[in-house]
């Protein structure tokens, strides 16, 4: 066992192995989420003039490519260790909750105008990332 | 709670990354239960004690 232990840096463990295939992965379907995303948008104007088959299509491909990205992300999370999950788990707890307050609080702005601008969905989604990333990043350091 | 895997890795001359991979954690994983900020579960905690071949109470201690 002793001698396992020594030689255990002279190669990836299989466990290492498996997480950098799963994050592999994870980049590799986010990436053709994000493209069908843009291909989405910008189709029916650049690509296809507003075919409907065509648009339809591409707005389930990209659904369902969401789908899969979901699926390999949990797989990805799943292989983590455990403090790593926790530090996940925390993130997605904080990132949850204060997308639904912010995310309200947003929208009533812009409800009884108190904002000039019109409150778009994207904002929501920009402010998760960060939450997300902040929250990560902050979680990881408190391990430190 | 504390524990005693700081000192058994040095008696053994293992670094932090050989325990993470013998265990399958990362390395900042023991880095925190080394200094006592993060309680590993019950079963990373018998896999430990497996390893040194000692029981659980031996290399971790509840600080109440």
């Amino acid at each position: 066992m002793t001698n396992d232990v020594n030689n255990a840096r002279s190669k990836p463990t299989d466990w290492q192995q498996a997480n950098k295939i799963n994050t592999a992965r994870l980049a590799f379907w986010t990436a053709t989420w994000v493209l069908t995303m843009a291909l989405t948008n910008f189709g029916p104007r650049f690509l296809w003039d507003f075919d409907q088959v065509l648009t339809i299509t591409a707005v389930i491909l990209n659904l369902a490519l969401g789908l899969k990205m979901v699926l390999v992300n949990i797989k990805h999370i799943k292989g983590l260790d455990e403090m790593q999950q926790r530090i996940q788990l925390n993130a997605m707890g904080i990132t949850l909750g204060l997308s639904l307050i912010v995310g309200l609080t947003y929208s009533n702005l812009n409800v009884v105008n108190l904002i000039s601008f019109h409150a778009e969905i994207s904002h929501l989604v920009i402010f998760m990332g960060l939450t997300y990333l902040t929250a990560t990043f902050i979680g990881s350091r408190n391990y430190q | 709670m504390k524990n005693k895997l700081k000192v058994l890795r040095a008696e053994r001359d293992w670094t932090q990354a050989q325990l993470a991979d013998a265990l399958e954690v990362s390395r900042q994983t023991i880095n925190a239960i080394e200094k006592g900020k993060f309680d590993p579960s019950l079963p990373l905690a018998f896999k430990a004690a497996r390893l040194f071949k000692l029981s659980i109470e031996e290399i971790f201690q509840d600080e109440e």
